[in-house]
């Protein structure tokens, strides 16, 4: 019986790291140059691993370009930090992807109205919760407490 | 309990099950119809940003937003050799250039030994290709991956994204955006 759990697993693991073999093809050029440098001045580098964190990569889209070792986010990198060291804003780089890829692109929340929702939501429900205790807190009237 | 009461409440016990079943066809719906994970670019009438890129193989000269305002709409095919699907639509980008068709390629992160084996291989529809090695292009056009090809209009405006590979069915659909971007 373990000996085929064993075999099983084996057998499991060998289809799993089949599976795993990245399916895309990738480039042979080296990482653009501020990929995986930091920029000398520690403020400008903290800015840009700031606004790095909250801007989506397009190929991982789970991820943001400052965890994703995919090498469209290392080129995105080297944009947001040459950007930076020429004095930009991060909000104005922010706003130059937005632009291009839409509001998919960033992380940080807006303030649109498709938000509202969002943030009414929390509202609602203890507006909801405090009436439903209301409710079960008032005394009944024919109740005299005997 | 009054019984106007009662039959609401006998209501009320099946709403937690109703909420069940709506919350189970909503995760049913999302596995067998998987969002689209595809990003369309947003730069879709804006005009193309200022660019000038080496040239990414020998025969062909580089590119700049200059090569797109001559006053004839032209694609520009995002591409790279170590992209497969690249390959898989270079018929389809020779019919295009067969049937007079101006394609400027950009190729992403790429070695121009590697560009060569790959026009060698699968045919050279491109006018001109300017070499993007940090997707300096493909970033500042909304594009999110390889193979892209965008319709650009004689004053150098995108007009349109298709994305992915062009496939034979698409080819029409590619002919009837660049007459668009014509009028």
């Amino acid at each position: 019986m373990t000996r085929f759990v064993k075999q099983f697993a084996g057998a499991l693991l060998l289809v799993l790291l089949a599976l795993a073999h990245p399916a895309t093809a990738q480039d042979l050029l080296p990482p653009a140059p501020y990929a995986y440098k930091q920029l000398e001045d520690p403020a400008l580098e903290a800015k840009a691993q700031a606004l790095m964190e909250t801007l989506r990569c397009l190929k991982c889209q789970s991820q943001a370009i400052s965890d994703s070792d995919a090498p469209m986010a290392g080129d995105m990198r080297h944009q947001v930090r040459t950007r930076i060291a020429a004095g930009e804003e991060p909000e104005a780089i922010r706003t130059w992807l937005v632009e291009r890829y839409g509001d998919y692109v960033s992380y940080a929340p807006q303030n649109k109205p498709i938000m509202w929702p969002l943030f009414a939501a929390p509202l609602f429900i203890l507006v909801m919760a405090a009436l439903l205790l209301r409710g079960r807190f008032r005394r009944d009237p024919k109740d005299t407490g005997k | 309990m009054s019984e106007a009461t009662a039959k609401r409440s006998s209501l009320a016990i099946w709403l937690p099950l109703a909420l069940f079943g709506a919350f189970f066809v909503l995760v049913i719906w999302g596995l067998v119809r998987p969002a689209d994970r595809e990003v369309a670019s947003a730069f879709i009438g804006k005009p193309l940003p200022q660019f000038a890129l080496e040239a990414a193989a020998q025969d062909r000269p580089g590119l700049s937003t200059a090569d797109f305002k001559t006053g004839k709409p032209k694609l520009l095919n995002v591409f790279a050799s170590w992209c497969v699907p690249c390959a898989i639509e270079a018929p389809q980008m020779d019919a295009l250039a067969k049937r007079g068709v101006e394609i400027h390629g950009v190729a992403i992160r790429d070695r121009s030994e590697d560009v060569a084996r790959f026009l060698a291989t699968n045919g050279n529809p491109f006018t001109r290709i300017g070499k993007d090695d940090v997707s300096e292009v493909q970033v500042g056009i909304g594009s999110s991956g390889v193979p892209e090809t965008f319709v650009i209009d004689g004053k150098g405006v995108i007009r349109y994204q298709h994305i992915g590979e062009i496939r034979p069915e698409d080819v029409d659909l590619i002919l009837r955006k660049l007459a668009e971007a014509g009028q």
